[in-house]
C-alpha cells in the first residue's frame, strides 16, 4: 500500500532553526512496520532524515517517537494499524526531551534522572556464596519492571516533567521501585529505607499526578505509574508518613471513610498541618479567589446517605479476612 | 588529550564486562560505543545463559562435551574447558549484580532445556535474558566509574611503528573527529548480521570491529561458520527464541508432522541449531513447507506457561506477523543469526597484534567452532569479556603511552571522512549496495553451499566493492549524520563478507554450519582445522590453525 509519512523535521545547522513538516509517500507491504517505512525513506528517498533505530523487535528502545501524537516504538506498530483514512501517518520526535535533529532527541535529561536513583543493587548484608534465595513470584514481579527498555516513551508523555523538569519522572521512579521491591536490596528483610527516604523528598514519588499517560505509552507493560503508587505504599509502610504527600493520601482516605465523600475544605490543613501557618497563609489568596468565583467547597461538610456502608467497605479492604 | 590505559570498543555485554573488569584491576578505562550501551545487540539474546552448577548435580565437563559436540569438533577444547568451568561463578556474579532470574520452587535459580544439551542448564529471565543481563551490566558500569563515550563511532585504528596506540572516532552528535590514545584496545563490537538479508540481527550489527582489526593486520578465524537460527519469523526475519522449543514447542511441516523425527530421533526439536536448520531447509526444499516456511507450534504449552516464560516472543508474533502463538502455530524458517568466527584470540582475549584484545561475538577463541549452542553466547561474552578486561589492564602496568601527532592524525582522518561526504551524488546508494551484498550472501552462504554459488558471491562482492567507492552521502551536515555512519559501516561489512566467502570456499568439507552439497561429509583427516583469513595484497590470504583437543576425540554426531 502507499503510505504518506508526515514527518516533523528539525535541522539545527541552518540559521534560526525551526521545525517543519515534510511528507514522504512510499509503497510498503501491508505487514510492514512504521519503522520499515522510515528506513525505506532514509535508504531510498532522503538520506538526510535522522532517527535512532536498531533491533526492529521492541527490545533495544531506540525508536521511540510520537506516532499520530502519542509516544511509542516505530518498530512495534504495523502501518495498517496507524494510517488514517487518507493513508497518512504523522511522526514527531518524542516529547519532554529536546530535539537534536529530526526524530533524534537528547536523552541527557532522561539519563540524569535514572542516575539520580542510584540505579544498581545495594545489598546491605554479606553476599551469599551461591545465589540469593528468592521466590519465583518476587522475581516475576520484578521482571515486569526490569522489562523496561529505557526507550523514553513514558518520559515523552509525562505531564509533570513537561512543566517541572525537576521531577524524577516515570522511568526513574519505576527503576527505583525495581530496587525497593527487590528482596536482595537493602537490609536483611529487603527493606530499602535509604532509597525510600530519598524518593520521599521533593520531586520524588509524591509529585506524580496520576494522569496515566505513562502507562498508556509504555510499549513493554511496565506501567510506571502503578510502580510509583507502590512506592508510596512502601514509603508509608516504612514509616515515612510525615510528608505532604502521605498526609494528603491519609486525609483523603480518612474523609471518605468517615463521611463517604471528600471534605475538600479540610484536605489542605490536614495535609500541610493545622499549625503550619506560613503554608496556609500562602494558600489564602487562592482560597480567596475560589471564594469570589463561587468555587469554595461547602463550609459545612455533610455525610452522605449510608456513609456507614462506605466505612464497612474500608474495613473489608483493610482486613479482607473479616466477615 | 583523551587517553586511557584501556579503551574498550563496543558496549554490549562483553564490552561492559571487560571495562568493569579492567577498572577493577586499577586501570583507567573508557568504553566507546556507536549507540548508548543499553541499545546494544546483547539485548536480543532471549533464551538464557548456560552454566553447569555443581550444587544441583551438574558437571562442567558435561557442558564442555556438549559444547565440543555442538561445535562439530571444531571448537578449541582448552578454551571450551575454561568457559564451562568458569560458567557457574560468572552466572552467580550476574545474580549478585541484580539479574532477576526466574526461580525454582525452592527459590533457587530455575533452568530450562536448550538445544544440543543433555541436561537443562540454561538459566533465564523469561524470554528476555539478554536484555535483563545487559541492563544490569550497565548498572554495574555506572557504579564502576568507567568513562563512557556514548554514540561515538570508531572510524579507524591509530598505529605507530606497527603498534596500535589508539583510535580516531566520530562524535555522532556533533560530527567532530577525535583521536583517543590507549595503551590497550579491546574489541567487543559484536557480530556482522547485516551482511545478510534477512538476518535476526539489529541494524547496528555491521562487523565494524572485525573489519577494523582485519585491516590493521589481525587474523580472522572460522569466518565460514555462520549460524542460521532455526526459528526466525517469516517476513521480517526477527528472532523467535529457542526457549520456545526448550519449553516443549514442536516444529511441524505443512501436514502437521513433526519432521525432526527423521533427523534427530532422540533430541527432536532440541538437536543443535545447525542440525535443525538443515532439517527445516531440507523439508522446505522438498516442498513440505508453506511459503518457504515451516511451523513452530506452541499451542499445547498452554496460555499460562506462554505468558510467564515466552511473553515477549508472543508479542513479537502478534505485532509483526499478526499471529498469536497461544492459538496458532507461527510460520518460521532458518535465518542468519550469529557469526561463530571472528578476530582470532588466545584464551585471554589477546589477538596476534600486541595490545589488541577481542571478546564476545567479534572474537573467535574458538569456543563455538562450527556451531554455537544456544545460550552459550551470553556465557562467552561474560567469561571472555572479563578475562580480556583483566589481561588488557595488567598489560598496561608500567607501560607508557605511545606518542603520535594528534593534530595531524585528526586532520588526516577529517580529510578522509570529508572525501566520503563530498562524493558525487550519482552512485548507487548505500542501501542498494548493502541489499546486493545481503541477497548474495543469503543465496550462496546460507544453510547449503556449493562451489559455484560461493564463487558467484565472491564475484558479486568485487563488483559491490567497486560500487562502494562511489556510494554517495546525501547528508552533508555534521549533527547526527547517520547517513555518513551507514556509508562507513558498509565498508566494514564488505571487508567481512569477503573473508566469509573466501574461508567458506576454502573449506572442502561439511562441518557445523557449513554444509556443502559438493562436499557433503565431514572430513576430519583433512579439515579438522581452523581456517584463518588475513588481509593480503588482493583480498584475504588464507592459512590454517590447529584445533586444540584436550580430551574429546571426534566422533559421529547424532542427536
Amino acid at each position: 500500500m502507499d503510505v504518506t509519512f508526515k514527518i516533523k523535521r528539525y535541522d539545527p545547522e541552518v540559521e534560526n532553526p525551526e521545525s517543519y513538516w515534510q511528507d514522504y509517500t512510499v509503497t510498503l507491504d501491508d505487514s510492514a512496520t512504521i519503522l520499515d517505512g522510515l528506513i525505506k525513506i532514509r535508504e531510498e528517498v532522503d538520506g538526510t532524515l535522522s532517527l535512532r533505530c536498531s533491533c526492529r523487535s521492541s527490545i533495544c528502545g531506540s525508536c521511540a517517537m510520537r506516532i499520530n501524537g502519542h509516544a511509542g516504538l516505530a518498530c512495534k506498530t504495523q502501518i495498517h494499524l496507524a494510517t488514517d483514512d487518507n493513508n497518512v501517518i504523522t511522526i514527531e520526535p518524542a516529547g519532554v526531551m529536546p530535539v537534536i535533529k529530526d526524530l533524534v532527541v537528547d536523552f541527557d535529561i532522561f539519563w540524569s534522572k535514572i542516575m539520580a536513583v542510584d540505579p544498581y543493587l545495594k545489598p546491605e548484608g554479606p553476599e551469599p556464596e551461591a545465589e540469593y534465595i528468592a521466590s519465583n513470584e518476587a522475581m516475576l514481579h520484578l521482571s515486569e519492571v526490569t522489562a523496561c527498555i529505557m526507550c523514553g516513551s513514558c518520559v515523552s508523555e509525562c505531564t509533570v516533567m513537561e512543566v517541572d523538569p525537576t521531577f524524577l519522572g516515570p522511568a526513574a521512579l519505576a527503576k527505583a521501585y525495581r530496587f525497593t521491591a527487590d528482596p536482595r536490596d537493602g537490609d536483611d528483610k529487603g527493606l530499602s529505607r535509604d532509597r525510600l527516604e530519598a524518593l520521599n523528598g521533593a520531586s520524588g514519588m509524591w509529585d506524580c499526578t496520576r494522569c496515566g499517560e505513562c502507562v498508556q505509552a509504555c510499549p513493554k507493560g511496565v506501567a510506571p505509574m502503578d510502580r510509583i503508587m507502590a512506592l508510596r505504599e512502601q514509603a508509608i509502610n516504612a514509616g515515612f508518613d510525615n510528608t505532604f504527600g502521605a498526609r494528603h493520601a491519609e486525609a483523603f482516605a480518612d474523609s471518605v471513610e468517615h463521611s463517604g465523600q471528600l471534605d475538600e475544605l479540610r484536605l489542605v490543613p490536614n495535609t500541610v498541618g493545622m499549625t503550619n501557618l506560613p503554608v496556609l497563609l500562602n494558600m489564602a489568596p487562592e482560597a480567596l479567589r475560589a471564594l469570589t468565583h463561587g468555587k469554595l467547597p461547602p463550609i459545612i461538610h455533610k455525610k452522605i446517605e449510608n456513609a456507614d456502608r462506605v466505612k464497612k467497605l474500608f474495613r473489608r479492604v483493610e482486613d479482607p479476612d473479616r466477615k | 588529550m583523551l587517553e586511557h590505559d584501556v579503551l574498550v570498543i563496543g558496549a554490549g555485554l562483553a564490552g561492559m564486562r571487560a571495562a568493569i573488569a579492567a577498572r577493577a584491576e586499577g586501570a583507567s578505562v573508557a568504553i566507546i560505543s556507536k549507540v548508548h550501551p543499553v541499545r546494544s545487540h546483547s539485548n536480543a539474546a532471549q533464551g538464557g545463559i548456560n552454566a553447569a552448577l555443581t550444587d544441583r548435580g551438574d558437571d562442567w565437563e558435561d557442558h564442555a562435551y556438549d559444547t565440543v559436540k555442538g561445535s562439530d569438533f571444531l571448537g578449541d577444547q582448552d578454551a571450551i574447558e575454561i568457559m564451562c568451568a568458569s560458567a557457574g561463578q560468572a552466572l552467580i556474579d550476574m545474580e549478585h549484580f541484580g539479574v532477576t532470574f526466574n526461580r525454582d520452587d525452592e527459590g533457587k535459580l530455575g533452568t530450562r532445556a536448550f538445544g544440543g544439551q543433555r541436561r537443562a542448564r540454561t538459566f533465564f529471565v523469561g524470554d528476555f535474558t539478554g536484555q535483563a543481563l545487559l541492563h544490569v551490566m550497565f548498572e554495574q558500569l555506572i557504579k564502576s566509574g568507567v568513562r563512557r563515550y556514548e554514540e561515538w563511532f570508531v572510524t579507524a585504528l591509530i598505529e605507530e611503528d606497527g603498534r596500535v596506540c589508539g583510535v580516531t572516532a566520530l562524535e555522532i552528535r556533533t560530527g567532530q573527529i577525535y583521536a583517543i590514545r590507549a595503551k590497550t584496545v579491546i574489541f567487543c563490537t559484536g557480530g556482522l548480521g547485516r551482511l545478510f538479508e534477512p538476518s535476526t540481527n539489529a541494524l547496528i550489527v555491521t562487523g565494524d570491529g572485525m573489519a577494523l582489526a582485519y585491516n590493521a593486520g589481525a587474523q580472522l578465524m572460522d569466518m565460514e561458520m555462520v549460524q542460521y537460527h532455526p526459528t526466525t519469523l517469516a517476513g521480517s526475519g526477527v528472532l523467535i527464541s529457542e526457549a520456545a522449543r526448550g519449553e516443549g514447542a514442536y516444529l511441524l511441516d505443512k501436514d502437521g508432522q513433526r519432521f525432526m523425527e527423521k533427523y534427530a530421533p532422540n533430541m527432536m526439536e532440541l538437536a543443535s541449531r545447525d542440525v535443525v536448520s538443515r532439517a527445516e531447509q531440507t523439508e522446505i526444499n522438498a516442498g513440505n513447507g508453506v511459503n518457504g516456511c515451516v511451523y513452530l507450534d506452541c499451542r499445547h504449552l498452554g496460555e499460562a506457561l506462554i505468558m510467564e516464560k515466552l511473553s515477549q516472543i508472543r508479542e513479537i508474533g502478534i505485532d509483526l506477523a499478526g499471529t498469536d502463538m497461544i492459538t496458532d502455530p507461527i510460520p518460521i524458517r532458518p535465518g542468519m543469526h550469529y557469526q561463530m568466527g571472528g578476530i582470532k584470540t588466545n584464551v585471554d582475549g589477546l589477538t596476534n597484534l600486541p595490545g589488541v584484545y577481542a571478546a564476545g561475538e567479534c572474537a573467535c577463541v574458538s569456543v563455538h567452532g562450527g556451531n554455537r549452542l544456544g545460550a552459550n553466547s551470553l556465557l562467552d561474552t561474560i567469561v571472555f569479556g572479563q578475562r580480556s578486561g583483566v589481561h588488557a589492564a595488567q598489560a598496561c602496568r608500567g607501560e607508557e603511552y605511545i606518542e603520535f601527532n594528534v593534530d595531524e592524525t585528526v586532520r588526516k582522518e577529517q580529510r578522509r571522512i570529508q572525501e566520503v561526504i563530498d562524493r558525487p551524488q550519482n552512485g548507487d546508494k548505500v542501501g542498494s549496495v548493502r541489499l546486493g551484498m545481503g541477497d548474495s550472501m543469503n543465496r550462496n552462504l546460507a544453510v547449503y553451499r556449493n562451489d559455484a554459488g560461493m564463487r558467484e558471491t565472491i564475484h558479486d562482492l568485487k563488483g559491490l566493492q567497486e560500487k562502494y567507492t562511489k556510494v554517495p552521502v546525501d547528508n552533508k551536515n555534521k549533527v547526527f549524520n547517520t547517513d555518513l555512519v551507514f556509508a562507513l559501516e558498509l565498508g566494514f561489512m564488505l571487508d567481512c563478507a569477503e573473508t566469509i566467502a573466501a574461508s567458506a570456499l576454502e573449506r572442502k568439507d561439511s562441518r557445523g554450519a557449513q554444509s556443502r552439497t559438493d562436499y557433503p561429509n565431514r572430513d576430519d583427516e583433512n579439515w579438522m582445522k581452523h581456517i584463518v583469513a588475513s588481509k593480503g595484497e588482493e583480498g584475504p590470504a588464507i592459512s590454517f590453525s590447529p584445533v586444540s583437543v584436550t580430551k574429546w576425540t571426534p566422533e559421529e554426531r547424532k542427536y
